[in-house]
């Protein structure tokens, strides 16, 4: 992955928009946060392949940066994106990495289903 | 170690077994032992990418499972099977089904000898999950013919709750194969293991304590 490039971020999102998509949006502090701190209140979210359709979407913010997805009847949003690949099946790969590389956020949008 | 007739080790995801297991399994291995190990996920949800990052969300499974087989190969497990469940759900899943499925695994390879995660001390849904699974599905046989089950724990409460270990295995004669476990996990264990080979060399109690000796907790029925 590479570091977000505003211009080609926003490009593949509007590439993708009005159109079929799957969704996979995750965020989380680890399974352990709680475990080695325990005045930490992990929390964390998590759906794959859901199918969506958004007619407008956006990155904005200075880095880390949000992303946001207006579908058919509502919102889809991240923050804390720090990365982002277009992969070799054409899927927009986003991720929010901490100063460790360890992963705290996700959002994936792709034309077919996730594995 | 006690010599086994066959060990059946069930853990939730590729690196479970490094830290805590490998220096045992590597033993039974060594005493000719067959130790089959029944993994349910690929660590999807492994949170180590890397800065910068060397992977993606869907490219790390393709790594894990690879590092999965170099660590078994480094401590001879012969029978590895990856039983393609998903990271952080083990807990979501259909109980009966998972254990029944544990439960077919029992019946086929006879183990003498199950190792798990303790239910309740293993802090990781997951482990939890798995470790309930693995009793349910041993419950299932009569008492007579259940194999053991030795737990791992590392819940702040499982010696305050469990007593301290009642099995400690010393693994100095296979401390090798036990770092060669732990460092095929490179993408998870890289960050942690540096910092662990630096203090190993300087002979630290403390890590020398952890790779030296591996803890188990018998279930009792």
């Amino acid at each position: 992955m590479e570091p977000v490039e505003l211009n080609t971020v926003q490009e593949a999102i509007s590439r993708l928009a009005n159109k079929d998509v799957y969704l996979h949006l995750e965020t989380t502090n680890g399974a352990y946060a709680s475990h080695n701190n325990e005045s930490f209140f992990s929390a964390g979210a998590y759906i794959r392949n859901a199918l969506v359709k958004y007619e407008l979407g956006k990155i904005t913010g200075n880095g880390p940066y949000r992303v946001g997805l207006k579908i058919n009847l509502g919102w889809v949003y991240a923050e804390g994106i720090t990365h982002f690949e277009m992969d070799e099946q054409d899927r927009l790969l986003l991720a929010g990495h901490d100063s460790e590389g360890k992963l705290a956020v996700s959002l994936e949008i792709s034309r077919t289903p996730f594995k | 170690m006690k010599k086994e007739r066959h060990v059946l080790v069930v853990f939730p995801h590729p690196d479970d077994e490094a830290f805590g297991v490998s220096g045992t399994i590597a033993t039974h291995v060594a005493n000719g032992t067959p130790v089959t190990y029944a993994c349910l996920t690929l660590g999807e949800m492994g949170r180590n990418m890397g800065n910068p990052p060397f992977t993606t969300r869907e490219k790390l499974p393709d790594i894990r499972k690879k590092e999965l087989i170099e660590a078994a190969a480094a401590i001879g497990i012969q029978d590895l099977r990856m039983l393609g469940f998903r990271d952080k759900t083990i807990e979501f899943e259909d109980d009966e089904k998972l254990s029944n499925l544990i439960h077919s695994i029992i019946e086929e390879v006879h183990p003498s000898l199950i190792i798990t995660f303790y239910p309740g001390y293993s802090v990781h849904p997951d482990h939890d999950a798995t470790g309930a699974a693995v009793i349910r599905a041993v419950q299932k046989i009569p008492a007579e013919q259940r194999p053991k089950v030795n737990c791992v724990a590392f819940s702040k409460n499982c010696i305050e709750d469990l007593g301290e270990a009642d099995i400690v295995h010393d693994i100095r004669a296979v401390a090798d194969k036990k770092l060669a476990a732990i460092m095929a996990h490179r993408s998870q264990t890289e960050q942690m293991f540096k910092d662990m080979s630096e203090r190993l060399k300087n002979e630290d109690p403390q890590v020398l304590a952890r790779i030296n000796y591996e803890r188990f907790w018998t279930f009792t029925f």
